[in-house]
Formats: structure tokens, sequence, C-alpha cells
């Protein structure tokens, strides 16, 4: 159970977030006042190690956190799960290393940001893959990489690039660099005018940077993304899109209690569908829980029980049902508040909520998840 | 039952390891992952690995160090044989 003080940091961020929520989502805007709030609440040091200055929070807490904010704003609350999955790659796999553990450092008490750059024009979405190569002379790095997506990168503090280990390498042999803020330069390649997930500001851009040789990652990227980037990724988007169905609910059950006080004795008819909704957010809560849990158990058992074949089906299961469940939970929330809900500008409008929701099957689509648990499934054993 | 020589391997993971160098060239400890092999690949040289030497990787082995290197699927292998 997290701790209560924790909880009410991420209350106050949320209750900012949720008073800009609209604004951002309508202008497609950065939501600056909320990432504001999680830095002055000391919270993007979350999964960093407290002997670094972080709150070195495991995943139920990360998760809870991320559930809080999407309540509020969806977009604020994918922008801090990015963060910490970057922050939880520089943790795991570069503590040791000194360059990194400074930088971690330095991370915790500036409250740096730290964007992701993992897509790639040409690589058809395979985050493991990659066309561009770092190119490392002496000590001194160069790299240029062409993303088809960004999320916050021109408010990034840091970006971690995936890219390949060196001109010769194949696809797959990837690693991944650190560049800050002045060691890169962004030029925007397209528009980011989207359905939903407005607020994370996520165009192309073609990314140019240099820097030192150590600001390489040591680890294969093929390791980092096995045993942290994907399990985090998973588990805090789910996390966060439990809380845009959670807001979703609260919506259709306040809606449904204001029409069951203007007919006292007589039981709404939306309130059948209120008991049907929450009895799915429950089962989509139970799912996230457990295997962040899991998740919980198995770095303390040790890095190589992350990348076991089980575990790997567990959580591309979880991101798949998730991402499915949160748009069923908002379509049925809709259905309730009908037109109430289907006004953008009624306290029960479910429209942001519907929007953002159907981002989720398309980050990693599930159709690609689903291809790599058919062959996972040919050598997995356990029902 | 056929024991697991290095050059039967090799010959599994030329074929299905999609590699991006010569899989002879492989010494017996290279780092599969980094000699190009993807985990899509890896679940498809499990497949003939099973296939060639009758034996079934149980689910606590389906895990990256197990398959990383010539020297680590032998040894699997030989832990699966002697049963």
């Amino acid at each position: 159970m997290a701790d209560p003080d924790l909880l009410a940091r991420a209350d106050r961020v949320a209750a900012i977030a949720a008073t800009y929520a609209a604004e951002v989502d309508r202008d497609a805007r950065f939501p600056k006042e909320a990432i504001a709030a999680l830095k002055a609440e000391r919270l993007l040091g979350a999964a960093a190690a407290v002997e670094d200055g972080g709150l070195g929070l495991g995943m139920g807490d990360l998760v809870e956190i991320g559930r809080r904010l999407g309540q509020a704003c969806a977009s604020t609350a994918m922008i801090y799960a990015m963060h910490q999955i970057q922050l939880a790659c520089l943790v795991r796999h570069g503590r040791t290393v000194p360059f990194f553990q400074a930088y971690l450092r330095e991370l915790c008490k500036e409250q740096l940001l730290v964007a992701s750059v993992t897509s790639e024009v040409g690589t058809g979405g395979d985050l493991r893959s990659s066309r561009c190569a770092v190119e490392v002379e002496g000590d001194v790095l160069k790299l240029r990489k062409e993303a088809t997506t960004i999320s916050y990168g021109e408010h990034a503090d840091a970006l971690l690039v995936t890219c390949r280990r060196e001109p010769a390498a194949p696809a797959s042999d990837q690693v991944l660099v650190l560049l800050r803020k002045g060691e890169f330069t962004l030029e925007r390649t397209s528009s980011w005018d989207t359905l939903g997930m407005r607020g994370t500001c996520s165009p192309g851009f073609v990314m140019t940077g240099h820097g030192k040789a150590e600001q390489v990652l040591p680890s294969p990227f093929a390791d980092i993304a096995a045993r942290t980037m994907v399990p985090y990724s998973h588990i805090l988007w789910s996390g966060t899109w439990l809380g845009n169905a959670t807001d979703a609910v609260n919506r259709a059950r306040t809606f449904v209690r204001a029409a069951a006080r203007q007919t006292p004795g007589t039981v709404p008819p939306g309130a059948l569908r209120v008991a049907e909704v929450a009895a799915l957010l429950q089962i989509m809560r139970a799912q996230v829980l457990e295997v962040a849990e899991e998740c919980d158990r198995l770095m303390t058992a040790g890095d190589d029980a992350l990348s076991t074949v089980g575990f790997a089906l567990k959580m591309n299961n979880l991101k798949i049902t998730a991402s499915q469940q949160v748009t069923q939970i908002c379509g049925l929330a809709l259905g309730i508040c009908g037109m109430a809900g289907y006004k953008t500008d009624s306290k029960f409008s479910i429209g942001r909520h519907l929007r953002d929701a159907h981002s989720a099957a398309l980050m990693i689509s599930n159709d690609r998840i689903y291809q790599t648990n058919a062959s996972l499934m040919l050598v997995h054993k356990d029902a | 039952m056929t024991t697991p020589n290095a050059d039967d391997i090799r010959a599994i993971l030329r074929e299905h390891g999609r590699l991006s160098g010569d899989a002879s060239a492989l010494s017996d400890d290279s780092d599969l992952y980094q000699a190009g092999m993807t985990s899509h690949a890896s679940v498809n040289v499990m497949l003939a690995l099973e296939g060639k030497f009758d034996v079934e990787f149980p689910d606590r082995m389906l895990k990256r160090s197990v398959f990383e290197s010539i020297a680590a699927i032998r040894s699997a292998i030989e832990e699966l044989q002697r049963g």
C-alpha cells in the first residue's frame, strides 16, 4: 500500500492536471502546469533510487500515481508514464556507470524530463529494429535519426534514443544513447493534430545529436527492452488507461445518481448499466494490479525472471486487454450519460476520455503484439 | 537421442537464427542476440532445437540467458536429456 503522503502529492498534481485537461486537449498543447506540478512535488524522480535523490518506487506505486493522473488528464498521465519508463531504463541499466549515475542525480535534483526516441521512418513500428546508427570516433559520438514521432520532444530536457550499435551492425543490434539539452536539435517533420492524446505533442522530427562516447548505455538494447522498457511500458500505460476508465465510470455514476435523486423510490434505467460497467472496471483494475505486483516480485527475484516467455506473454496480454477495456468502458459510460456525455462542454462529457482511449490499441498496435504472442505460444507450455 | 554438438546447433542457427553474419564464424560463447538474432527468430530456433534433439524446453528455461550462446543452448539440452 502506497504511502499516504505520496498519494497526496499525486492527487495535488492530478487536481492541477484536471483544471487544464480540457484546454490542453482543445489546443493540443503541452500540459505545462501539470508537468510543473510533478516537478514541484518531486515526482519526476519517482523511479530513481533514493540514494540518487529519487523516490525508489516499485511498479505498484508507479502505477497508482499514473492511475490518479489518468483520472485527471490522459496526456499528463502518459507523459509521466513515458518519463518513468525512460528513467527506469537509466536506473536499471546505467546506474553502475559513473556517467549515468551522475546524470540520474542531476535528473532528480533538477527534476529533468526525459523523452523517448524509439520510432523511426522505415522500421514499420518495430521497436527492436533501427536504421540509424551511432557513430563513435575516439570519445565523441554523433547520431541522426528520422523519428516518426517523439512525444513531448520539444519540452524534454533529454532524449533516450535507440539506434544500431555501429554503422556495420545489423538492424536488431541496438543500443540506447542519452542526449541532453544542448546536445540535440529537433527539426519538426509532421504535425500533431490527432483524435486524442493531444497534449502529448508527438509529431515527427529529424533528430541530430552529438555527445561523448560514454553516453551510450552499456547493455544491449535487446536486454533493456526485454527486462525494462517493455514491462514498464505495458504496465504503466495500462495504469494510465485504468485511470481514464475510472474517471469515465465516475462521471456515469454521478450522472445516474443525479437522476436517482429526481425520482426517489425508482431505480433509474441507467443504474443497470452502471452496475455492468463497474464490473468491467473491477476486472480491468484487477488485471493491472496483478501484473504490476508480479513484476515487482520478479524484479526482486532477479532480472532474468523478467525475460521469460511466460512473463512476456502476460505483459503483452495485459496491454492488449487493458487497451480494449478502456475503450469499451468509456463507450459504456457514454451510453449511460447519453447526450450529456456526448456534449463536449458538459460536466458529464465522455468525449475526451473516449478519444484518448482509442490511442491505447494503436500505440504498439495490438495486432503486432498478437503476432508476437502467436509465435511465443508455440514454445510456451503452461496454459 | 541426438547428443547436442556445436555444429548441429550452428546449423540450426544458420537456418533459423536470422543472424547478420555466417553462423560458422560464431564461437561457442558469442552472444547470439548481438549477432542479430531477434526474439522472434529465437522462437524458431527453440522449435528447431526441440525437433532436432527431441526435447521440450520447460517454461522455466524459456528466457534470454538460455539461448544467448551456443554453449548455453548446449548445456540446456544436455540438462534436459539427462532428465
